[in-house]
């Protein structure tokens, strides 16, 4: 008989399901919490917190500063992603093999490495707590995502297209823009989420390089939590929970549909 | 569309090569293609068939020679600006976009707006009668289909050239003899040049006014089918365009008759070959007939053999012959003939006129792939 078998693995599974999710399930509750703490279970309920996130203006700059540096390292971070990932594509095998390694690395090395040596370049630059420093250094993080996402795509991308479009009249930017584009777009678009997420979610570099005039939400998090218990953070966490998991999970959906094509 | 009228472009290759590093891939070839021609590059694979279709096209840059298309030299010119439709073996349609705009595609590139290029989709589609499939996308096709769309768009924008790259390779045999006299028709009522690869030798006879046969990178011979079947040049040519019976052996010239010495059998023709050349027979299928053994007669040449092999085929039979020096004979024969059971001894009989003799040629192995 399978079926013991089989109820034993349904439950391993299960097991390694909740012991994945619950450290984030277990914010949803207290973000609810009548009382300023952040007692597990809660001792009421309460929509408070969510009401002092959107309300408390040191909580809404912060959000907005994290939509502003992540909207535009996104943008910066596909156009240059997309561009490396289509000259590695194109390049003599050897070359681009070490190049791709080369813009692989942030991604790699240990977050606070790259920080101390952001800061400290940032330090002499006086890029310290500016949008120009947020946008390059989260650039620099999301780079590596954009050009793994569109490089899947251009892997399945059919070159000789291109030559088709050459032989029927298009120059090779109207052949990129009409053919090449378009079947890439699905890696591009998904990038672009990546990098999205990537500079949203940062918090090392983020740390090192904050000011009081510019925080990020992350930031704003990590300070809350170590002066004091409070729950707006739960609040904050489910919201980030929800997006995020909306945003990921529209990237996985083009990133399937692309496969079956 | 262009009317009939309006012939297509003369091409004209002059001691073309091209070297990929050490490798020749085209050694100086030469080939003049009139304009309205169908004229087919036949050869196995890596023969040039395709690298000189690439050439003509502007996908690969010549090492040396000249090209001129419809009078003027395109060496140098980019393939986007050269306006010739090519159609390749794996139908290269535009996966995001419906036939129509598939179609629609080079006549936006050259600025034609509605309903002037509507009306040129339309015409085209009618052309490969695929009209009601307008709005659906490639991947909805048959390859059939496909390819006929793709060769719609390759002569929507009038090109006074087109070339085909195996078009019909990856399609089953019923589709690709359907298609092949599709392909014929079109020719026709446009009067454009076809240039058309292919390592099908009965496909190149099917379609084409003139076949160039390739073979490691040269030419080695161009003609109808008629010219390279009944007269090859080359022995390459002999056994690439329809099937062959090869005789090798010890030979010997007296006056104007070579004879060649097959396992002790002496076969005579009345031909002589240049001085220095190592001669061999070459007989066609329909050249050879077969008689009890001993019974061959003895005004002809006559070579025992076995039968190895006997294929009915409707409208005869053919055999394949195992002789003396286990080289094999392909025979045809017609329906009234003498029927022959495996293991059959015979006498392979022929007449010295029929024969073709040759320069033998190491180089005349080929493999199909």
């Amino acid at each position: 008989m399978k079926q013991p078998g089989r109820i034993l693995l349904g439950l391993y599974c299960l097991l390694v399901a909740v012991w994945l999710v619950a450290p984030t399930i277990v914010v949803v509750p207290m973000s609810f919490n009548d009382k300023k703490s952040l007692a597990f279970p809660p001792s009421g309920f309460s929509w408070q917190w969510y009401q002092n996130f959107f309300t408390n203006p040191e909580w809404s700059a912060s959000l907005v500063g994290s939509l502003k540096v992540a909207v535009v390292t996104a943008l910066f971070a596909t156009v240059i992603g997309t561009l490396a990932a289509f000259g590695l594509d194109r390049m003599k095998s050897r070359v681009s093999g070490v190049l791709r390694a080369l813009l692989i690395t942030p991604m790699v090395v240990p977050g606070v490495v790259l920080a101390v040596g952001i800061y400290a370049v940032y330090l002499d630059t006086r890029l310290v707590g500016t949008m120009t420093g947020f946008v390059l250094a989260h650039t620099m993080l999301a780079v590596p995502f954009v050009i793994i996402a569109v490089s899947a795509s251009l892997e399945v991308f059919d070159k000789r297209l291109e030559t088709a479009a050459a032989s029927l009249g298009a120059t090779r930017l109207t052949a990129f823009r009409t053919v090449t584009l378009p079947l890439i777009a699905p890696g591009i678009l998904s990038g672009l989420l990546f990098a999205f997420v990537t500079s949203f979610d940062e918090i090392i570099v983020a740390l090192f390089i904050t000011s009081p005039y510019l925080k990020t939400l992350p930031v704003q998090i990590f300070s809350s939590i170590t002066r004091d218990a409070d729950p707006t953070v739960a609040a904050v966490g489910t919201l980030l929970f929800i997006v995020t998991s909306l945003v990921i999970g529209a990237g996985l959906l083009i990133g399937s549909r692309q496969g079956k094509n | 569309m262009a009317s009939p009228s309006i012939r297509g472009a003369a091409i004209d290759l002059k001691s073309v090569s091209k070297h990929y590093g050490s490798f020749i891939a085209l050694d100086k070839v030469s080939l003049r293609i009139e304009p309205g021609e169908f004229m087919t590059l036949l050869g196995p694979s890596g023969s040039g068939k395709t690298t000189t279709l690439n050439v003509i096209a502007g996908f690969t840059e010549v090492s040396s020679g000249s090209l001129d298309v419809g009078g003027k030299s395109v060496i140098g010119v980019p393939a986007h600006k050269r306006n010739i439709g090519v159609v390749f073996q794996h139908y290269a349609l535009f996966p995001h976009m419906t036939v129509s705009r598939n179609v629609a595609y080079p006549l936006t590139l050259r600025g034609i707006a509605n309903p002037d290029r509507a009306a040129r989709v339309r015409k085209a589609l009618d052309m490969v009668r695929m009209a009601d499939f307008g709005h659906r996308f490639p991947s909805e096709l048959s390859g059939g289909q496909q390819q006929r769309v793709a060769l719609a768009r390759a002569i929507v924008f009038d090109p006074p050239l087109l070339l085909m790259d195996e078009p019909l390779g990856a399609l089953d045999k019923k589709l690709r003899e359907w298609l092949q006299l599709e392909i014929k028709r079109i020719h026709r009522e446009l009067g454009t040049t076809f240039v058309y690869v292919t390592h099908d030798q009965e496909e190149a006879l099917v379609l084409s006014d003139r076949i160039a046969v390739f073979n490691q990178g040269r030419i080695e011979q161009i003609g109808t089918g008629r010219q390279l079947y009944d007269e090859p040049e080359t022995l390459f040519v002999g056994k690439f365009v329809g099937d062959s019976t090869i005789l090798r052996g010890a030979a010997s010239t007296s006056g104007n008759e070579t004879a060649i010495d097959v396992a002790g059998r002496k076969v005579a023709a009345a031909k002589r070959l240049a001085d220095g050349a190592k001669p061999v027979m070459l007989l066609r299928p329909e050249k050879l007939s077969l008689a009890r053994r001993g019974k061959g007669g003895q005004d002809r040449n006559t070579l025992p053999g076995r039968i190895g092999e006997a294929i009915y085929l409707g409208s005869g039979s053919k055999y394949e012959v195992v002789l003396a020096d286990t080289s094999k004979a392909i025979v045809r024969s017609t329906l009234d003939a003498e029927t022959f059971a495996i293991g059959d001894e015979v006498d392979l009989v022929f007449a010295g006129s029929d024969v073709k003799l040759l320069a033998d040629d190491e180089n005349a192995d080929f493999t199909l792939t």
